[in-house]
């Protein structure tokens, strides 16, 4: 028996879906049958503490690890490169690597005989930039970014994958809160303009709760909550699953999760 | 099905936009035609070059005249001719070859190893060369087999048994790239001093004949040597320019690169499998000739591009070039004796390489 939770997605035919996918490491098993639907633009956030699960379930769905179960696009294929890009959550910036090399990376799986990158590519490569406002930064080098650029150019890549579906794995964790809103925002319009799927582990919940259409949240590599993000964002809930005293405001229609203040019992305080 | 369009044709609005963009995929065409400028020029240098002086004029209409239908004649006279076509241009030929296999190897393994300390000979091609050489040419075992002359086919088999073995190491552990490492570097000790250990049973001309072989020499006659190893440099450099943007992907490490569609673990292993496949082919040939595989790469980088795409064809043609380059004085300065051109690749390269490091240095940080 398994907690697994099968989830219905807001339309008929889902951009991808998992259905009992399952992950041991060791004998140990990490995600243990896993079903959920992400429907065609929509925004599926996954949250959970460390450790439960999260990101070994994202890899498990680009290929990255071997996993039981079933991982599907809504054609009933198994996704590939060219159907999913991944926004990894410390994206590697090869030293001496310009911007422009880096997001033609994103083209490797559309690359013909010979691997010679196209005219189209390149335009490709180019849209792009343009589309993300980084053209001016074509010939930097990656290493030379900040973290809020470099997360930019990542999703470049990502974009230059030209899938329908994108996986970001908690692509704004060492990002501050300025840029880690600005790089959301920006998937966010990409999701609209470009009608893509996006399917987000995400530590910030308050982040969760205002750019996700749905929430999962896990724990033990179960799927404990699922829904509307004012359903699953719940602090007696959050509290359990985080195992620390959370809570959960409405500011200004937004949910806004917080921790509880703790009432300090400290003996020298209350001497002096 | 959501396809994810974007619009192609936003270029045509910002136009100088894209020449920005044109500009960060590197200079690798303009680049590449003056490769082979200096490619070249090396050649007619080297082909003039000599104690037979021949005139340029005359090389030059002697080679075009061997190209049929354009009714040039060669103003050289037959035993000029003679010099030309069967002692000069083999060895130029060869020079070029072995040069371009070594560096464009050499590129491979930095690549697949992301590590610039890389270099053809990592992973014990040359020690078990050196060790295959040391018998055939110190014990006289015969290996010897219809155009293969002993010692290129045993230094051939010494070179394939060491990669072999170290990649089968590698394999218990893994094969990622820092285990095929260590894989190499325990199977170069190991070579290193069965190779040490047969010298020192050898007498004093046979060591010596061992060690010039050792330290790398173009000293052919005819065209054999070319023609044994042209098919290697043929196939396995086509292998190396098809995976040229793979190295680039796998800069950006095996999870990455898998999620952008790459099978990490075949593409090393074949770009590894060819690259060292040329490098014994070379080897087996002219000796073990230092540097060239390690600073040839470093020198596109500095100048060029950090890309693969523009340093594996780059560094084959530059290899030829200067490998070609420094044979000159290898065969001139201290005619009739010969200068191993190892010796002038090290000379040559080690100043190199101390400036491309520290220019590397702050060029990219």
């Amino acid at each position: 028996m398994s907690s697994a939770v099968l989830l219905e997605s807001p339309s008929s035919t889902p951009a991808l879906s998992c259905r009992e996918v399952r992950v041991s490491f060791r004998g140990h098993e990490v995600v243990c049958g896993v079903d959920l639907e992400l429907g065609q633009g929509e925004w599926l956030g996954i949250i959970g503490p460390n450790g439960a699960g999260k990101s070994t379930l994202l890899r498990s769905i680009v290929g990255l690890t071997d996993f039981l179960g079933t991982v599907a696009l809504g054609d009933g294929r198994t996704p590939g490169a060219a159907d999913i890009a991944l926004v990894p959550q410390i994206p590697v910036l090869p030293k001496g690597m310009t911007v422009a090399e880096y997001v033609l990376l994103g083209r490797t799986a559309h690359l013909g005989w010979l691997a010679r990158e196209s005219q189209a590519d390149r335009q490709i490569v180019s849209s792009v930039l343009h589309r993300l406002d980084l053209t001016a930064f074509a010939d930097r080098f990656v290493s030379t970014l900040s973290g809020g650029e470099a997360q930019q150019v990542v999703v470049a890549r990502a974009l230059a994958q030209q899938c329908p579906v994108l996986l970001l794995d908690e692509p704004t964790s060492a990002l501050d809160v300025g840029h880690q809103v600005s790089v959301l925002e920006l998937v966010d319009d990409l999701r609209r303009t470009e009608g893509l799927s996006v399917l987000a582990a995400m530590h910030d919940l308050s982040a969760a709760g205002r750019f996700a259409d749905r929430l999962i949240l896990i724990d033990h590599g179960r799927i404990v909550a699922h829904g509307p993000p004012a359903a699953v964002l719940q602090s007696d809930l959050l509290s359990t699953v985080y195992a620390t005293p959370l809570t959960v405001q409405s500011i200004d229609g937004d949910l806004v999760v917080l921790p509880a203040p703790r009432r300090r019992t400290n003996p020298k305080k209350e001497i002096s | 099905m959501a396809e994810a369009s974007l619009p192609t044709a936003a270029l045509s609005e910002d136009e100088a936009a894209y020449t920005a963009v044109r500009r960060a995929f590197g200079m690798s065409a303009t680049a590449s035609v003056l490769g082979v400028v200096v490619l070249v020029a090396v050649g007619l240098l080297s082909a003039i070059s000599g104690a037979a002086g021949l005139p340029a004029s005359g090389v030059v209409s002697a080679l075009v005249d061997w190209i049929p239908l354009l009714g040039v004649e060669s103003t050289l006279s037959a035993y000029q001719e003679s010099i030309l076509f069967q002692i000069r241009l083999p060895r130029l030929v060869l020079g070029m070859l072995v040069g371009g296999s070594l560096s464009m190897a050499g590129a491979a393994y930095q690549g697949v190893f992301r590590n610039p300390l890389a270099d053809p000979y990592l992973l014990g091609v040359s020690a078990g060369a050196g060790f295959g050489a040391v018998l055939a040419l110190g014990f006289g075992l015969d290996l010897g087999w219809g155009p293969f002359d002993t010692v290129p086919a045993a230094a051939f088999l010494g070179a394939l048994v060491a990669v072999v073995a170290s990649m089968a190491i590698a394999r218990g552990g893994g094969s990622s790239p820092a285990t095929l490492l260590l894989g190499g570097v325990a199977m170069a000790a190991l070579f290193a001093a069965a190779q040490t250990y047969a010298i020192q049973q050898l007498d004093e001309t046979r060591a010596r004949e061992v060690l010039s072989w050792l330290f790398g020499q173009l000293n052919t006659t005819g065209w054999k040597e070319v023609w044994i190893l042209l098919p290697y440099v043929a196939v396995c450099g086509m292998v190396l320019f098809v995976h040229r943007r793979h190295l680039d992907v796998l800069r950006v490490g095996d999870d990455e690169a898998r999620s952008l569609g790459l099978d990490p673990v075949r593409s090393r292993l074949l770009v590894i499998v060819a690259a060292s496949l040329v490098t014994a082919a070379a080897v087996s040939v002219s000796g073990l000739i230092a540097f060239v595989g390690l600073v040839v790469p470093h020198i596109v980088r500095l100048l060029v591009s950090h890309s693969y795409r523009v340093i594996v064809p780059l560094s084959a043609v530059l290899g030829a070039a200067f490998l070609a380059f420094v044979d000159i004085p290898a065969r001139t300065l201290f005619a009739p004796e010969e200068l191993s051109v190892g010796v002038i690749t090290a000379i040559v390269g080690a100043p190199i390489f101390a400036i491309v490091l520290w220019r590397d240095r702050w060029s990219t940080t």
